[in-house]
């Protein structure tokens, strides 16, 4: 009786098994995502760097060099490099202010009707598949700048404006988020001193929320800079320098997926593929880099 | 209540994978043969699979992943076919020795321009030199005044590297262009833009573009056969040395003759029955035997 009764206060409670159970899972889980992810990191490093390794390619030259020809054992990276970030930015140059303007429209302005039937559409255009905003780029946006500037059409400007289209939804919904985060009061101070909805827009609401904006505006771009699919549609491939907006180009990632069906595991060929995987890879690493610092400034 | 009917439906679940098993087992086993590889010639084989008479003895997968990708899986073992558009010695990083080549079919490659251009015919030495850069205006080969567009297919692509072997010189690249992944693609390109001429496989063309006579030679399956149109290349089905019997009893199948006059000739390819000559892998052309 006595021993029962020692066991049940000094042991361990159901509750507290509960816990460790609870304990044991999530440290589970979070060792196999760990393990995943650095598996990854491990593996593409491995690939990434077999080019400069085994087939004594070197770094500066695969960094600086314009000429791809991977027939002719000439891996210059620079024009996707090049490319790559011309069409992220250009892109995220135009959506940011329109998002960030159909934000401030919604939130600030709009009755809360139009908000409740845009914010779900706005939602619904953030799922839909990179593949079926590169079609449209094929059947819609290449044909009108083939009739607006001859050539055509590919290019990166094309490339430009399906991601322009793909990312804006996606900006535009955590932009809202972001204003939405802003307190009431701050609005209720600043309209009780007098302010007008722009002055209270312009100095209040958005230098609370700016780095939240930012981050929206920086994940925004890392999609963009890693979209593929969409891209290659679009963008016509050339590996060379691209020298205007019309000129045809070929990204980081549309040359891997055009590429690597054709190549053979091992070959210098294939190494360099991978090696641009792996710039890609530190890229979204920096982007989520910048991400992070954005956001810790903004807490403090 | 609950438990019973949770040990119950677990009783039935265990029993009713045994018995499956056991009925498994009973079944003579089926061979499972996978083909990887061509995208270009994916469409050919599944019909063929789809028409062979082992198909309860024999399970056959037919997945796509290109050329490249098809070439080394079988060199690694991983499949029993890779079916491939070029020679194993022509792709980088395969030891051709060790495989075993399977002609399957023949496939014509067509150079293809802008219906409203008002070409239709070129020599081979204009052709080549279009293709490598040194003619950029289509006043210098008698037709308009206006700018060379030059549509390449993806570096690596089977179609490409037939077509660069048989126009372009030893040595010499070929300008740096527009590359696309498909003939599809291709020619809805050249079709909508003034100036353009690319090549595309002859199971692809249609109105929608115009094709080009090569020094007044026109495109067809004769022509093909006697080497008189020199743009054709093989499609391939590369096996280890000793392929087992179930893969060599389906590549015998599409190498019959019933086979390669109807579903191959249904799908623009030219029968291999019927070519008077033979390539090898670097190119030189022969009588066959």
């Amino acid at each position: 009786m006595m021993d029962k009764l020692k066991k049940q206060l000094l042991g361990p409670s159901a509750e507290s098994k509960q816990e460790l159970l609870g304990k044991l899972v999530s440290y589970i889980a979070i060792i196999v995502i760990g393990g995943l992810v650095g598996t990854i990191l491990v593996f593409l490093t491995i690939k990434g760097v077999a080019l400069f390794n085994n087939d004594h390619f070197s770094l500066w030259q695969f960094l600086s060099g314009v000429n791809w020809q991977p027939s002719h054992h000439l891996y210059g990276a620079l024009p996707m490099i090049a490319a790559s970030f011309g069409v992220t930015v250009l892109a995220g140059m135009v959506a940011l202010p329109l998002a960030l303007v159909v934000a401030l429209a919604l939130t600030e302005m709009l009755s809360k009707k139009i908000n409740q039937f845009c914010q779900p559409l706005i939602e619904l255009l953030v799922g839909i598949p990179s593949v079926v905003y590169g079609y449209i780029g094929l059947t819609v946006v290449v044909p009108n700048l083939r009739q607006l500037f001859g050539g055509t059409g590919f290019g990166l400007l094309a490339a430009a404006c399906v991601l322009f289209l793909m990312i804006l939804p996606t900006m535009t919904s955590m932009t809202i988020d972001s204003l939405r985060a802003v307190p009431k009061q701050y609005r209720m101070a600043s309209t009780g001193l007098g302010a007008t909805r722009w002055q209270t827009i312009i100095r209040v609401i958005i230098p609370s929320a700016r780095s939240d904006i930012f981050t929206a505006m920086v994940f925004g771009m890392s999609r963009a800079f890693g979209e593929a699919l969409a891209v290659q549609m679009v963008v016509g491939n050339t590996t060379i320098m691209p020298k205007g907006l019309m000129d045809s180009a070929a990204t980081l990632t549309s040359v891997i997926t055009t590429g690597i069906g054709n190549t053979v595991m091992g070959t210098p060929s294939n190494n360099a593929l991978w090696s641009l995987a792996l710039i890609l890879l530190i890229m979204s690493l920096a982007f989520n880099l910048l991400i992070r610092v954005v956001s810790r400034k903004g807490a403090r | 209540m609950k438990k019973i009917i949770l040990s119950v439906g677990i009783a039935v679940i265990i029993a009713g994978l045994g018995a499956g098993w056991v009925v498994a087992k009973k079944q003579p086993p089926q061979e499972k043969v996978t083909i990887v590889g061509s995208t270009a010639l994916q469409p050919l084989t599944e019909a063929v699979v789809g028409k062979y008479p082992n198909s309860n003895h024999t399970s056959i997968t037919v997945q796509g992943g290109g050329s490249g990708t098809g070439l080394s899986q079988v060199q690694a073992g991983a499949v029993d076919i890779g079916a491939s558009d070029i020679f194993a010695e022509q792709q980088d990083g395969i030891t051709a020795a060790n495989l075993k080549d399977h002609i399957v079919a023949v496939s014509g490659i067509v150079p293809v321009v802008n219906k409203r251009l008002g070409v239709d015919n070129l020599t081979m030495n204009q052709l080549r030199q279009i293709f490598t850069g040194q003619v950029t205006n289509w006043r210098e080969v008698g037709g308009p005044n206006l700018p060379i567009t030059v549509i390449n297919r993806a570096n690596g692509s089977g179609t490409r590297v037939a077509f660069e072997q048989t126009v372009l010189k030893p040595g010499t690249h070929s300008v740096n262009a527009q590359e696309q992944d498909s003939n599809g693609t291709v020619k809805e390109i050249v079709k909508n833009t003034p100036g353009a001429i690319s090549y595309i496989s002859s199971a692809y063309l249609n109105r929608d573009v115009q094709p080009v006579k090569l020094d007044g030679v026109r495109l067809s399956t004769a022509n093909i056969t006697t080497n008189k149109w020199p743009l054709w290349s093989y499609e391939h089905l590369y096996t280890k040395k000793r392929p087992r019997l179930a893969t060599q009893n389906f590549i015998n199948f599409m190498q019959s003759k019933k086979v390669q006059n109807s579903l191959v000739e249904d799908a623009n390819y030219v029968n291999i029955h019927d070519m008077k000559v033979e390539r090898t892998a670097d190119g030189q052309v022969s009588e066959r035997k």
